[in-house]
């Protein structure tokens, strides 16, 4: 226990001078709290003269409990608003000394891609599933029933010959790569119970060439109801919503006469929009009718009683029409920069 | 089909100025595609002139030239070119006379190519034109002089305006015309059509030749004698249903073909051999209908129609001795066979230039059996490309009779009197057509006129019955054979534009399968992670599906295209690998370094030592039974849909504050959890081995236990071979297993929220074996406290006994009910400690 002091204002006012220059002297908050230690700690001599009041006589306590009291609180309070000074200016130095370039930083981020045929495909998904079509599918490696007969392609009909069909050895055995995606529409009304409402993608393959607008492998999507009482009408009808979702709302639809085997009337489609790159006009983009009599009765659902229509389109030409792809080949090579244009949206 | 317009104006009115796009535009309206159009890209002026006189002068580059003067304008009138009446001209050939009328081409003009004329300086002269041959002109191949116009039988006057004169003022439209169109092969058919888009008057150019004399039965004893006996008729249907003949003797074989009928053969992509010839192929181009000429002189005996013997042999006008099948229709005479009927005919009855008689074949043959012939001997002919679409079984004496009228006008023969007619194509059977039923299918409102007239007007005839139409087809339309077919009809005569636009409701639907929305979800999330989709072709070789679709070497088998485009890949994938890495191979020619890409499809798996297909297929137009539909479908190998992956180079390049960091067999793992994620099944990895891998850097893939595919390295003598950097990381899995075994729906585990407790475990072990067996231990044993275990640190070398290792492991404990102690969380983990010891010989690291 150290000697008790004497308290006189000049012994005050000289304590608490000291303690206010040690403070403003403080340049951070190591050096405050140091300075706090030594003259507001139990050895400081503010601390002592308080310490001190206890034997200060009775009379006297009130007037210099006051002198000494408001010393400290003069002290504290100079304390106080020194270490908010001192905390704040740290605080602007450390956020100072943690900026960084922006512009330089490392990233973990890679930008992946999907393959814009996919994603075509998916948003054609999207508008049939939204109609309320379900999405079928079939085997590549299809018997050649399901491509051929059953779609009314006669055995000898120079149709069949036309499809440009890659057979599976021995061609005895009677497998095809599908030449197209409409053994889907036998397989969907062989599976199903009318009415029927199905869009079928995938891969089909024929035995074109390599080059800038041919592919041996690429993407068709099909579509099929069959239902009661549907007519030429519902298939435009349905065609139209599609290329307005696909296209926006100014594309439009024609039907030319042609002929398929399993579709009976049959039509080619085109398809007009004002933006294509050489001006507005009609583009031949796939094949369509009402489904051939034989193809229902294939599949054992009665003409007399149900009608149908389908229809047929090829992804990659979609690709090039909407998003000006000039080259084929580009599609099917695999160059990581041809995908990574596209990114996660087509 | 290519349609000369001048042709078709003769059966149908074009209006004037009716351009080739007008054209094109009307038939396409009505189903006729738009392919091309034909011109002779001529500019004139391009006269007749006449050669006065020429001295021929030889060259020192022993070429002999001829220095001419030409007369190409009348006397005292100026050329068409604005010259002198006679210009001078240089010129190569020498096959002309003083006198000849020939082709010139004066400056200003044009030639296919193009080729302007101009006066110009050579040997010596300024030759102020040219003087053409027939292919200069675009008529033809004969380059070996100029054209001499008295050699097509021409004598017009000096100046006379030459491209109208030859016809090169023509041009033609084509057409694609599909294949139940037979009819639109000519341009009979064409002018129907064309007739059918406008309303133009047609005129049948069948009719225009009354079948001249009165057709005899070809057994009686004028005629000449043809008979059909096929002992094998194909599908029940007799291989000739019609045969008609004519005659025509005394031709001039010397005669030329005159201009306009080379002219429009040109166009129609014919090119001229000899008057009788052209004469055959041009009717055929304008009815339909093919014809074969014989020389009369090389027939033995009468023509019977049969079918081959098998090993027979002809030898067709190519000059090709071919080896018959017992289904080839052949054409016979006494001495055997002189033609393949509808495909080809034979050299020893070929017309030649000494021939002056001639017999001309209009005839009917089964398209099947046209087709097949065709295929087999591999002859896709004029002729054939008719037959097998269907021939106007009517149209052949017609035809006959055309040919006699041409080979009589133009080559000056003289028609017998009578030919022969057999005809035994069955008539045509009326269809039934409901009323409403056109309107029911099409969705157009038609009236009951509306369906008349148009039928009516395609050459129908129509029967109004009680509740419909009986309508029988036009002989020249095959393909109309149900009520379906007529509806087209009604409906493309009408106009397609006419069909209203009605969205039809498809009953509520599900939205995409799980496998498709599970498909869709692993490939946004392999891309989201970086990685780049990419579609390779499925075709591989022997060697490549050998490699990497068999984990241990053992054979397996494999998908082989018959004709295959590329005869090195004729396989089909039983891996996405070999494709990744030609993908790879690619981009690193290109650059591209650093790959991460990946692909999604099917692999062909077919089981070894299994046939697959069905020797024979049902009928196509009834349901088979379940058990021939069942039969199909096990004889289609198993294709399931894989996901591949390929990492090479950096996965993260180097960047400020940060090194490159290399892919490797874990991104190649990382792939598939995201795989797996995105599918919600939970994988499990475990060392595995597959040949085309690194022995010591491969994981076997399991989902639920059950083995899906590889992750890890590919073999570094693989990648050297592929010229790939030593390190590349692949992946497959079997998707669709992996959605098969992964949980349809999530069970939902309350969530904690009392304090947890952290502690970390070493353990020491020895260096084989695998972290996963050690955790699953500490797992099982630390039981249902333990709420997650992650493996930190896999440290070895100083401190630890030679061949071991220590694995930390961090675990966070919590209990559901209470706030754990940190005796009852080190409780369970030395209760961990001890199963991992017990399953492992694993210690406590102090």
């Amino acid at each position: 226990m150290s000697e008790p002091l004497q308290i006189t204002e000049p012994a005050v006012a000289a304590a608490v001078d000291a303690a206010l220059a040690a403070i403003a002297a403080a340049g951070d908050s190591a050096a405050l709290k140091a300075v706090r230690a030594e003259h507001t700690g139990e050895k400081s001599t503010l601390a002592r003269l308080n310490a001190s009041l206890r034997d200060v006589p009775n009379d006297q306590k009130a007037a210099l409990g006051k002198l000494v009291g408001g010393a400290r609180g003069r002290v504290n309070q100079a304390f106080a608003a020194r270490e908010a000074e001192i905390l704040e200016a740290e605080a602007e130095a450390q956020l100072a000394a943690e900026a960084v370039d922006v512009t330089a930083l490392p990233s973990r981020f890679t930008a992946g891609a999907r393959h814009p045929l996919a994603l075509l495909q998916d948003r054609v998904c999207d508008v049939f599933t939204g109609m309320g079509w379900e999405i079928a599918e079939g085997p590549e490696v299809e018997s050649e029933w399901f491509n051929f007969d059953a779609l009314n392609f006669d055995a000898d009909h120079p149709a069949r010959a036309m499809q440009d069909t890659f057979f599976v050895d021995p061609p005895e055995a009677h497998l095809v790569m599908r030449t197209h995606t409409s053994p889907v529409q036998v397989r969907s009304m062989l599976e199903r119970e009318v009415p029927i409402y199905v869009l079928a993608p995938g891969r089909v393959y024929r035995t074109d060439e390599f080059d800038a607008t041919h592919l041996p492998v690429f993407m068709q999507f099909e579509g099929l109801a069959v239902d009661k009482g549907l007519t030429m009408a519902h298939l435009r009808g349905t065609l139209d919503h599609f290329v307005k979702s696909i296209f926006g709302d100014e594309a439009k639809v024609r039907l030319r006469p042609s002929f398929f085997p399993f579709t009976e009337p049959s039509a080619e489609l085109d398809f007009w929009h004002p933006t294509f790159k050489d001006g507005p006009r009609w583009i031949e983009w796939g094949g369509c009718g009402m489904v051939h009599p034989n193809v229902l009765r294939a599949a054992g659902i009665d003409p007399e009683v149900h009608t149908g229509f389908a229809f047929g389109m090829g992804i990659e030409r979609g690709l090039m029409l909407r998003n000006d792809v000039q080259d084929m080949r580009d599609m099917a090579e695999g160059d990581i920069r041809f995908s990574q244009q596209f990114g996660m949206v087509v | 089909m290519r349609v000369p317009l001048s042709w078709l104006a003769e059966y149908v009115d074009l209006p004037p100025g009716t351009s080739l796009d007008d054209v094109h535009a009307a038939l396409v309206r009505v189903g006729l595609e738009e392919e091309d159009v034909h011109t002779f890209d001529l500019q004139g002026p391009i006269v007749v002139g006449e050669v006065l006189e020429f001295v021929e002068e030889p060259q020192s580059n022993g070429k002999t030239i001829r220095w001419c003067q030409v007369r190409v304008a009348p006397e005292g009138e100026p050329a068409a070119d604005g010259g002198d009446a006679v210009h001078g001209i240089v010129c190569g050939a020498r096959n002309f006379l003083v006198g000849d009328k020939v082709v010139v081409t004066l400056p200003g003009s044009v030639l296919p190519g193009p080729f302007p004329i101009a006066a110009r300086k050579t040997y010596g002269h300024v030759s102020d034109g040219m003087i053409a041959s027939a292919k200069e002109l675009g008529l033809g191949e004969d380059h070996d002089g100029i054209l001499r116009l008295s050699t097509l039988g021409i004598d017009a006057p000096v100046g006379t305006d030459a491209i109208a004169l030859l016809g090169l003022d023509d041009a033609a439209v084509e057409i694609n015309v599909t294949p139940d169109r037979g009819y639109a092969f000519s341009i009979r058919g064409v002018a129907r059509e064309y007739a059918h888009a406008t309303g133009a008057v047609y005129r049948d150019p069948a009719a225009q030749v009354a079948a001249a004399t009165v057709p005899m039965d070809p057994g009686s004893a004028d005629a000449f004698p043809v008979a059909v006996r096929d002992e094998a008729p194909i599908r029940g249907r007799v291989g000739a249903s019609v045969f008609a003949t004519r005659i025509v003797r005394g031709i001039d074989p010397t005669r030329p073909t005159p201009a306009w009928m080379v002219a429009r053969l040109k166009l129609a992509g014919i090119r001229s051999l000899s008057l009788p010839v052209d004469i055959t192929n041009y009717v055929m181009l304008e009815l339909g209908q093919p014809i074969h000429g014989y020389d009369l002189d090389a027939l033995r005996g009468g023509i019977v129609v049969r079918r081959a013997t098998a090993g027979e042999t002809l030898e067709t006008l190519d000059g090709k001795v071919r080896t018959l099948h017992a289904e080839d229709l052949l054409i016979t005479d006494d001495r055997g066979p002189i033609g393949l009927a509808g495909v080809m005919g034979g050299a020893t009855t070929e017309i030649g230039e000494a021939t002056t008689n001639v017999l001309i074949e209009a005839a009917n043959f089964d398209p099947v059996s046209i087709a097949r012939t065709a295929r087999r001997h591999k002859l896709p002919s004029e002729a054939s490309k008719r037959f097998e679409r269907g021939v106007d079984p009517a149209v052949a004496g017609a035809a006959a009779a055309r040919v006699a009228q041409l080979l009589v006008d133009l080559a000056g023969g003289t028609a017998d009197e009578t030919g022969s007619l057999l005809h035994e194509a069955p008539a045509r059977e009326a269809i039934r057509l409901p009323d409403g039923f056109v309107t029911g299918l099409i969705g157009v409102e038609y009236t009951a006129d509306e369906v008349h007239d148009a039928l009516a007007e395609i050459g129908g005839a129509v029967t109004r019955v009680d509740g419909g139409f009986d309508v029988v087809p036009p002989s020249w339309r095959p393909d109309l054979t149900a009520n379906v077919d007529l509806a087209e009809e009604v409906a493309r005569l009408l106009g397609y534009d006419r069909i209203p636009s009605v969205l039809p409701v498809a009953p509520p639907g599900r939205g995409l399968t799980r496998s498709q929305r599970v498909r869709r979800g692993v490939a946004d999330a392999l891309a989201a992670a970086g990685a780049t989709e990419v579609l390779a072709f499925p075709f591989v070789s022997e060697a490549e599906n050998a490699v990497y679709g068999s984990p241990d070497g053992s054979p397996v088998a494999g998908v082989r295209l018959a004709n295959a485009l590329d005869a090195t890949v004729p396989f089909l994938r039983r891996s996405l690998i070999p494709g990744l890495i030609g993908v790879a191979r690619r981009n690193l020619s290109r650059g591209f370094t650093d790959l991460d890409v990946y692909e999604l499809g099917l692999v062909f798996l077919p089981e070894a030592g299994r046939a697959y297909g069905t020797a024979e297929l049902p009928i196509g137009w009834e349901r088979p039974s379940e058990a021939v539909l069942d039969e199909l479908n096990d004889g289609i190998p198993a294709q399931p849909r894989h996901v591949g992956v390929l990492l090479a180079g950096d996965l993260q390049h180097k960047q400020p504050g940060r090194a490159a960091e290399p892919a490797g067999i874990a991104d190649a793992l990382d792939a598939v959890r995201r795989i797996a994620h995105a599918a919600g099944a939970e994988v499990e990895f475990a060392q595995g081995s597959h040949q085309a891998m690194h022995p010591g850097r491969t994981a076997e893939v399991r989902v639920a236990g059950q083995f899906v595919g590889y992750a890890g390295e590919l073999h570094p003598k693989l990648t050297a071979e592929a010229d790939l950097p030593r390190v590349v990381a692949v992946a497959e899995v079997d998707l669709d297993a992996i959605i098969a075994l992964a949980s349809d729906a999530v069970e939902a585990r309350p969530i904690g929220t009392l304090p947890a407790a952290t502690q970390d475990l070493s353990l020491v072990v020895g260096a084989e074996v695998p972290a996963a067996v050690v955790a699953a231990a500490v797992r099982e044993g630390a039981g249902e406290l333990l709420e997650q275990l992650q493996l930190v640190d896999d440290y070895r070398g100083q401190g630890l006994p030679e061949g071991s290792k220590s694995l930390t492991f961090a675990l966070r404990f919590r209990a559901g009910d209470r706030t754990l102690t940190a005796a009852e969380a080190s409780d369970a983990k030395m209760a961990g400690a001890a199963l991992a010891a017990e399953r492992t010989g694993a210690a406590i690291r102090e």
